[in-house]
Protein backbone atom coordinates (compact mmCIF):
# COMPACT_ATOMS: atom_id res chain seq x y z
CA UNK A 1 0.00 0.00 0.00
CA UNK A 2 2.62 2.16 0.77
CA UNK A 3 4.49 2.39 -2.61
CA UNK A 4 1.28 2.41 -4.52
CA UNK A 5 0.81 5.48 -2.52
CA UNK A 6 3.83 6.70 -3.52
CA UNK A 7 3.58 5.89 -7.09
CA UNK A 8 0.56 7.92 -6.95
CA UNK A 9 2.65 10.50 -6.19
CA UNK A 10 4.85 10.38 -9.52
CA UNK A 11 1.95 10.56 -11.75
CA UNK A 12 2.99 12.78 -14.80
CA UNK A 13 6.49 12.63 -13.57
CA UNK A 14 8.96 10.93 -16.06
CA UNK A 15 10.17 7.81 -15.16
CA UNK A 16 12.41 4.85 -16.81
CA UNK A 17 10.85 1.14 -16.10
CA UNK A 18 13.32 -1.44 -16.35
CA UNK A 19 11.22 -4.76 -16.91
CA UNK A 20 12.38 -8.33 -16.35
CA UNK A 21 13.46 -9.05 -20.46
CA UNK A 22 16.17 -5.86 -20.01
CA UNK A 23 13.52 -3.55 -21.86
CA UNK A 24 13.75 -0.31 -20.57
CA UNK A 25 10.71 2.29 -21.64
CA UNK A 26 10.88 5.74 -20.60
CA UNK A 27 7.92 7.36 -20.52
CA UNK A 28 5.15 9.91 -18.24
CA UNK A 29 3.37 7.91 -15.36
CA UNK A 30 -0.18 8.14 -16.19
CA UNK A 31 -1.72 5.89 -13.87
CA UNK A 32 -0.67 3.16 -11.13
CA UNK A 33 -3.24 0.44 -9.20
CA UNK A 34 -2.40 -1.55 -6.10
CA UNK A 35 -0.93 -4.21 -8.66
CA UNK A 36 1.56 -2.15 -9.54
CA UNK A 37 0.66 -2.17 -13.21
CA UNK A 38 1.50 1.35 -14.91
CA UNK A 39 -0.15 3.67 -17.28
CA UNK A 40 2.86 4.94 -19.69
CA UNK A 41 2.28 7.75 -22.06
CA UNK A 42 4.60 9.83 -24.90
CA UNK A 43 7.24 6.24 -24.50
CA UNK A 44 10.70 5.76 -25.47
CA UNK A 45 12.62 3.04 -25.85
CA UNK A 46 16.09 3.36 -24.47
CA UNK A 47 17.81 1.21 -26.82
CA UNK A 48 15.63 1.66 -30.05
CA UNK A 49 18.50 -0.36 -32.13
CA UNK A 50 17.66 -3.63 -30.04
CA UNK A 51 13.78 -3.11 -30.17
CA UNK A 52 13.01 -1.47 -33.51
CA UNK A 53 9.30 -3.20 -32.83
CA UNK A 54 8.48 -1.25 -30.32
CA UNK A 55 9.37 2.27 -32.68
CA UNK A 56 5.64 2.22 -33.34
CA UNK A 57 3.99 2.28 -29.36
CA UNK A 58 3.14 5.83 -28.15
CA UNK A 59 1.37 4.72 -25.10
CA UNK A 60 1.12 1.58 -23.06
CA UNK A 61 -0.01 -0.77 -20.00
CA UNK A 62 2.61 -2.56 -18.18
CA UNK A 63 1.71 -5.49 -15.62
CA UNK A 64 3.37 -5.24 -12.47
CA UNK A 65 4.94 -8.71 -12.40
CA UNK A 66 7.30 -7.62 -15.17
CA UNK A 67 8.74 -4.75 -13.60
CA UNK A 68 11.90 -5.09 -11.99
CA UNK A 69 13.07 -1.62 -11.30
CA UNK A 70 11.31 2.01 -12.31
CA UNK A 71 14.07 5.08 -11.94
CA UNK A 72 12.50 7.87 -11.01
CA UNK A 73 13.39 11.63 -10.65
CA UNK A 74 15.05 11.78 -7.02
CA UNK A 75 13.35 15.43 -6.45
CA UNK A 76 10.17 14.09 -6.75
CA UNK A 77 10.45 12.12 -3.84
CA UNK A 78 10.96 13.17 0.03
CA UNK A 79 13.37 10.66 2.03
CA UNK A 80 12.75 11.39 5.01
CA UNK A 81 8.81 11.30 4.32
CA UNK A 82 9.48 7.44 3.10
CA UNK A 83 11.18 6.09 6.32
CA UNK A 84 8.81 7.70 8.75
CA UNK A 85 5.86 6.00 6.25
CA UNK A 86 7.60 2.69 5.97
CA UNK A 87 8.44 2.92 9.93
CA UNK A 88 4.42 3.84 10.68
CA UNK A 89 3.09 0.96 8.11
CA UNK A 90 6.23 -1.97 9.55
CA UNK A 91 4.63 -0.73 13.07
CA UNK A 92 1.10 -1.21 11.97
CA UNK A 93 1.76 -4.50 10.44
CA UNK A 94 4.54 -6.22 12.68
CA UNK A 95 2.66 -5.35 15.77
CA UNK A 96 0.12 -7.48 16.70
CA UNK B 1 26.50 -6.28 17.94
CA UNK B 2 24.82 -7.76 21.33
CA UNK B 3 22.31 -4.78 21.81
CA UNK B 4 21.25 -5.26 17.35
CA UNK B 5 20.05 -8.74 18.19
CA UNK B 6 17.87 -7.56 20.68
CA UNK B 7 16.31 -5.51 18.72
CA UNK B 8 15.92 -7.66 15.83
CA UNK B 9 13.25 -9.36 16.92
CA UNK B 10 11.83 -11.02 13.32
CA UNK B 11 13.52 -10.83 9.77
CA UNK B 12 11.99 -7.46 8.64
CA UNK B 13 13.78 -5.39 11.93
CA UNK B 14 16.54 -6.04 10.47
CA UNK B 15 15.23 -4.23 7.21
CA UNK B 16 13.98 -1.25 9.04
CA UNK B 17 16.67 -0.82 11.47
CA UNK B 18 18.31 -0.43 7.41
CA UNK B 19 16.49 2.88 6.40
CA UNK B 20 18.35 5.11 5.36
CA UNK B 21 21.78 3.84 5.83
CA UNK B 22 23.68 2.28 2.91
CA UNK B 23 22.58 -1.42 2.14
CA UNK B 24 23.58 -4.52 0.03
CA UNK B 25 20.68 -5.98 -1.91
CA UNK B 26 21.24 -9.39 -3.86
CA UNK B 27 18.94 -9.92 -6.89
CA UNK B 28 18.22 -12.48 -9.41
CA UNK B 29 19.81 -12.52 -12.25
CA UNK B 30 23.12 -12.07 -11.08
CA UNK B 31 22.71 -8.77 -10.49
CA UNK B 32 23.36 -6.61 -7.13
CA UNK B 33 22.49 -3.35 -5.92
CA UNK B 34 24.24 -0.93 -3.03
CA UNK B 35 22.66 1.91 -2.03
CA UNK B 36 20.39 3.93 0.40
CA UNK B 37 17.33 2.22 1.61
CA UNK B 38 14.27 5.03 1.75
CA UNK B 39 11.06 2.69 2.22
CA UNK B 40 10.02 -1.44 1.78
CA UNK B 41 7.22 -3.11 2.04
CA UNK B 42 5.88 -6.96 2.84
CA UNK B 43 6.94 -8.10 -0.74
CA UNK B 44 10.23 -5.80 -0.20
CA UNK B 45 9.19 -3.66 -2.90
CA UNK B 46 11.94 -1.07 -1.89
CA UNK B 47 12.94 2.36 -2.70
CA UNK B 48 16.64 3.35 -2.83
CA UNK B 49 18.55 6.37 -3.70
CA UNK B 50 22.31 6.71 -4.83
CA UNK B 51 22.29 3.12 -6.44
CA UNK B 52 25.39 1.48 -7.55
CA UNK B 53 24.18 -1.75 -9.75
CA UNK B 54 26.26 -4.67 -10.79
CA UNK B 55 25.77 -6.97 -13.14
CA UNK B 56 28.00 -9.75 -13.41
CA UNK B 57 27.74 -11.53 -16.92
CA UNK B 58 29.43 -15.07 -16.92
CA UNK B 59 29.66 -16.31 -20.63
CA UNK B 60 30.62 -19.78 -20.94
CA UNK B 61 33.78 -20.23 -22.57
CA UNK B 62 33.75 -23.46 -25.38
CA UNK B 63 34.41 -27.01 -23.43
CA UNK B 64 37.86 -27.65 -23.78
CA UNK B 65 39.03 -25.25 -21.57
CA UNK B 66 36.59 -25.20 -19.13
CA UNK B 67 37.08 -22.08 -17.94
CA UNK B 68 34.40 -19.29 -18.16
CA UNK B 69 34.68 -15.66 -18.07
CA UNK B 70 33.22 -13.26 -16.16
CA UNK B 71 32.68 -9.69 -16.77
CA UNK B 72 31.03 -6.98 -14.84
CA UNK B 73 28.95 -3.75 -15.85
CA UNK B 74 28.33 -1.19 -13.15
CA UNK B 75 25.87 1.69 -13.56
CA UNK B 76 24.75 4.44 -11.33
CA UNK B 77 20.81 5.65 -10.53
CA UNK B 78 19.92 8.49 -8.63
CA UNK B 79 16.83 7.23 -7.49
CA UNK B 80 15.18 3.86 -7.86
CA UNK B 81 12.14 1.26 -7.02
CA UNK B 82 13.23 -2.23 -6.87
CA UNK B 83 9.99 -4.66 -7.27
CA UNK B 84 10.25 -7.59 -4.30
CA UNK B 85 10.10 -10.42 -6.54
CA UNK B 86 13.70 -9.97 -8.06
CA UNK B 87 15.66 -9.68 -4.02
CA UNK B 88 17.20 -12.14 -2.80
CA UNK B 89 18.75 -10.82 0.39
CA UNK B 90 19.19 -7.38 1.98
CA UNK B 91 22.25 -6.74 3.97
CA UNK B 92 22.80 -3.73 5.81
CA UNK B 93 25.82 -1.86 6.16
CA UNK B 94 27.35 -2.26 2.64
CA UNK B 95 30.72 -0.90 3.17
Amino acid sequence: MLIFSVFKTLTDQVVTVELKNDLCITGTLKSVDQFLNIRLDKISVVDPERYPHMMAVKNCFIRGSVVRYVQIPATAVDTQLLEDATRREHASTHKR
Amino acid sequence: MADLSAQVQEPFDLVRLSLSERVFVKLKGERSLVGVLHAYDGHMNMIMSDVEETILLVEPEEEVNGAGTVQTVKRQLEMLFVRGDSVILVSPGAR
